[in-house]
């Protein structure tokens, strides 16, 4: 074959700016080759270089004293917990592969994520899945939230790691554009930490794991750009899981770890060879010369432009000690995994590529990566001019909802509120037996064997509030899933993001954008929550209309003790049902009013970010004290659908409750605000006064609302529903619309 | 006394039962690769859960062909102790140790939650630590857990005592409610003729700690212990 003369025009068909094309025949002094050019595209492409987002992210908190890595320098963050042990965790998008290929697409990002975990030297313990789709009903929605889950679910199951924590939630912004971000969490042993890097003269560099095939060729390219009808045709760019591989080449990767063979390992994702050679030279300060007909492959005749562009899954780049490589290949056959020595880690800032004994690409490591050669722009921004038109406080004008039963149980119904069993009950969220609390409660709970402690896992972004104020929605979305883990008991640490947004190169876009960075970062301080990294996907968009900026927010939390882990749901009779935080008249942006009115406006609920810190800090205080039997966090569907969460969460005992509500406005609006910083807690009766003691020190705001008990939830005389109509709205709805 | 957890390539609970047999019972445990062909001297053998060779041509169905299966097959005609959990049911299943097959879930889908299931037969040297008809909970985590029998097979196993356990409801019944995956007859565990080879479908190894929440599990090791 002949290769395409490299020209202006095709460099503009590969996804790059003029100016990009400029700078690149600068550093090379030279025109670029048809497969130097192909390196540049992928890794300069916005999934690759953060070209347009790096600048803002490096404004984010990003240090913190258990921070073993700083955000972007690994695969993934890393969290000291003490007992010599780390905990590894990320969260990553895999929204336009699942948006063509569901199955395939969410299979591939599980898979990704994995890999950014266990290249840590860490072993997975936990996946977590934040999906958004469409219409709830509409045959697209439900083809690609079956095939979603299906993929999530065979990969992470035949892996092994249990998925045990997530949040679905569904929008018309994101019909043409559905959401995919899964985030993973490892253990580590300190000591035994793997690094990225390549460096050494004459240490040897491998690829180890599957053979190279043709998929995912300009994956990162293809994530880099709206989605449009010809999208279909980009199917072809989407790479196909083999679970089972990774499954084998976590294990060989582990065991080349823990015998210190190896000097760095990445995995290859995005932009294959090209990415994982240039990231690890660059980080090495070396270079490598690398042969590319030892690339085992899988497809014949494939050229170098193929081979470095590969994205074809469960494949590694390993840098071994030299001397050791037979070791090293021993290891990966007793796993039957390929494992091939390509090439060598050389001293000069240069990567070599040759092919049939002919230089094929000779390009600096470090012209091609983050924080090296990789442009940074900063974008221009303004404000949409649907902000302020959607922002109205008053909603009186609507009319009254009179029947609360029907009002509560159509919200417990709704797609978004209705528990997901549906969803986790294809996942195996008990396989590696360290799930103390399950799916369907505030956060997942995990206990780390041979210590006593757990950590905490949650994601969180309410989309529609960060429409309506991206830099406030952005900081509820960090203080909810710092609730969410403090109910269960754990300290909230640190956190991970993945950043679904429009196109950047939108003013409106990217305000939105800019806005929530700074929103993350004022919550993140607050909370003493350090950012340890993430991933931004932009272009989230089709048929000229964006998604909900939607920043998930992966947070992690630590339980010092065992013991003192606690769940959401009403345990026993006569328990005494406080709540912590004031309910305000806020409407604006709930489920409440998109449910019953079809609304996504007004303002959204306001936050005070030191008084929410203060809250989680004496919520641990007491549950560390032993004085709380439950705490839920109040968020969707507001105090109502709280209390019946609480009722019926344990699937085998459910419990009823009494409440008395001061509503001193609208009932409807009361019942249903979505008012941030509130905890429903129960105590036993005779802690009661030392836990209003600790509450009244820590000026928290709180009321005693009522008592657990019985078969039924009675709010005043306005709601009297069995556990029974609770359980089949709660239940039963999601898998009604899907199953 | 010694545990041997085989590994094949795709187990992932080989851990997890690893660790309940030396954390929480103490009891001598290694690992056994499936290229071995020596079982080390151990008194009992477990096939753990996963998903063996990624199960991509029928559950179980390479797994029987590893080296280490023939010292099974072996071990287990002599009278060995052989259990199999989940994947390691279905691996015993294709090895013809125990009779039937396991396929797909009616539901076509991939299950996991908690079951209850009742001890049928509690003479086993794996159930002995349990009553007669106890409702024990259980998590179940599988796709392929609908186990089939002929009439004639069926009978066999109830002339013989080789049901061992059966979903049932909370209350014990046994009820097509509760049956998650349509096996025959509710049957989650069957045993051989001669008792000494053990596939269920629950997971043991996952209910058998105070942390989890649920300690159902861990008689089926302590039963073994005491048999010894």
């Amino acid at each position: 074959m002949r290769e395409p003369e490299v020209t202006f025009e095709l460099a503009l068909q590969h996804g790059l700016t003029e100016e990009e094309f400029e700078r690149i025949k600068e550093i090379l002094g030279r025109n670029p080759n048809f497969t130097e050019l192909g390196c540049f595209s992928v890794m300069w492409s916005e999934h690759c270089s953060y070209k347009n987002s790096i600048a803002l992210l490096k404004t984010l908190p990003r240090t913190g004293k258990r921070l073993l890595v700083q955000a972007g320098e690994e695969n993934a963050g890393l969290v000291d917990i003490g007992d010599g042990l780390a905990i590894a965790f990320k969260i990553e998008s895999h929204n336009h592969p699942s948006a063509v290929e569901p199955y395939q697409g969410a299979a591939t990002g599980v898979g990704g994520i994995l890999r950014d975990i266990f290249t840590m030297g860490a072993r997975p313990i936990a996946a977590l899945d934040s999906l958004r789709f469409g219409k709830p009903d509409d045959a697209k929605t439900k083809f690609l939230l079956n095939g979603v889950i299906k993929g999530i679910g065979d990969y992470g199951n035949c892996f092994g790691v249990p998925t045990v924590a997530g949040e679905v939630y569904f929008e018309e912004s994101y019909q043409d554009n559905c959401l995919v971000n899964v985030m993973a969490v490892g253990v580590v042993r300190v000591d035994r930490i793997a690094k990225a890097v390549a460096k050494g003269k004459g240490n040897p560099v491998f690829i180890v794991g599957s053979a190279t095939g043709r998929d995912g060729i300009h994956g990162a390219t293809f994530a880099s750009e709206e989605l449009t009808e010809e999208s279909e045709t980009k199917r072809s760019n989407v790479q196909v899981g083999d679970p089972f591989a990774e499954k084998l080449l976590l294990e060989a990767t582990l065991e080349v770890i823990k015998k210190d063979l190896i000097v760095g390992i990445q995995d290859m994702g995005a932009a294959g060879i090209i990415c994982s050679t240039s990231e690890t030279s660059a980080r090495g300060k070396s270079g490598m010369r690398i042969n590319l007909d030892l690339v085992p492959l899988r497809e014949k005749d494939m050229n170098a432009y193929e081979i470095l562009l590969s994205e074809s899954q469960e494949r590694m780049l390993v840098i071994g000690k030299k001397g050791r490589e037979s070791e090293i290949i021993e290891t990966f056959k007793k796993w039957d995994l390929n494992c091939v020595i390509i090439g060598e880690v050389i001293e000069e800032d240069k990567l070599e590529f040759y092919k049939d004994g002919k230089l094929k690409a000779l390009i600096p490591a470090s012209s091609l990566v983050v924080g090296g050669g990789a442009p940074v722009y900063y974008r221009e921004y303004e404000k949409p001019e649907y902000v302020d038109r959607l922002q109205r406080k008053d909603f009186n004008d609507l009319p009254k909802i009179e029947d609360f039963n029907k009002a509560i149980l159509k919200l417990l119904s709704s797609p978004n509120i209705s528990n997901k069993s549906y969803i986790y009950h294809q996942y195996d969220y008990t396989v590696g037996t360290n799930t103390v609390i399950i799916p369907g409660c505030d956060a997942a709970v995990l206990r780390i064997k041979n210590t006593n402690k757990a950590i905490a896992v949650k994601t969180d972004c309410n989309g529609r509030y960060v429409y309506l104020n991206p830099r406030r929605g952005t900081q509820i979305a960090v203080a909810e899933s710092a609730r969410n883990v403090a109910c269960t008991g754990a300290t909230p640490i640190a956190i991970t993001n993945c950043l679904n947004f429009g196109n950047p190169y939108k003013k409106d876009i990217y305000w939105q954008f800019k806005e929530a960075i700074e929103g993350m970062s004022e919550a993140c301080k607050i909370f003493d929550t350090p950012v340890t990294g993430g991933n931004v996907s932009f272009y989230n968009e089709s048929n000229n209309y964006a998604v909900y900026p939607t920043p998930v927010i992966g947070m992690l939390g630590l339980i010092d003790d065992i013991n003192f882990i606690t769940s959401s749901y009403f345990k026993n009779d006569d328990d005494v049902i406080l709540l912590l935080g004031k309910t305000y008249n806020e409407i604006g942006g709930s489920e409440f009013l998109k449910i019953f009115f079809d609304k996504v406006e007004g303002e959204i609920p306001d936050i005070d970010l030191y008084y929410e810190k203060r809250t989680i800090d004496t919520l641990l205080d007491l549950i560390r004290r032993g004085l709380i039997v439950s705490a839920h966090d109040v968020s969707d569907g507001g105090i109502a659908v709280a209390l019946a969460e609480c009722c019926v969460m344990n699937r085998k005992k459910q419990i009823g409750a009494v409440v008395n509500l001061n509503m001193d406005f609208r009932e409807d609006f009361f019942l249903f605000s979505e008012s941030q910083s509130r905890v429903i807690i129960s105590v036993r009766k005779s802690d009661l006064e030392k836990v209003v003691k600790i509450l009244k020190d820590s000026e928290i705001y709180f009321k005693e609302i009522g008592k657990v008990g019985g078969d039924r939830l009675i709010i005043n005389d306005i709601i009297n529903l069995s556990l029974k109509e609770i359980h089949n709205a709660y239940y039963e709805s999601f898998e009604k619309i899907f199953g | 006394m010694k545990f041997g957890v085989v590994i094949f390539p795709g187990s992932n609970c080989d851990y997890d039962t690893y660790y309940v047999l030396k954390h929480m019972l103490k009891v001598e445990t290694v690992f056994l690769f499936h290229k071995d062909t020596d079982l080390q001297n151990c008194d009992v053998i477990i096939l753990p859960g996963g998903f063996s060779f990624g199960d991509y041509l029928r559950t179980g169905a390479i797994a029987k062909f590893s080296p280490i299966m023939k010292e099974i097959n072996e071990f287990a005609k002599n009278g060995g102790y052989v259990m199999g959990i989940c994947n390691g049911f279905q691996i015993l299943c294709e090895s013809e140790l125990l009779p039937g097959v396991l396929t797909m879930n009616t539901s076509l889908r991939f299950q996991c939650y908690d079951v209850y299931v009742k001890v049928i037969n509690n003479k086993s040297p794996f159930t002995s630590e349990y009553q007669f008809n106890e409702v024990l909970t259980m998590p179940i985590a599988h796709g392929e857990g609908n186990y089939f029998i002929d009439d004639d097979g069926l009978k066999a196993l109830y002339d013989n005592d080789q049901i061992i356990l059966k979903y049932c409801d909370q209350d014990g019944n046994i009820t097509f409610d509760a049956n998650p995956n349509g096996s025959v007859s509710n049957i989650a565990g069957i045993c051989n003729k001669s008792k000494n080879v053990f596939g269920l479908m629950p997971h043991p190894e996952r209910c058998s700690e105070q942390i989890l929440g649920n300690t159902d599990g861990i008689r089926i090791f302590q039963s073994l212990l005491n048999n010894l």
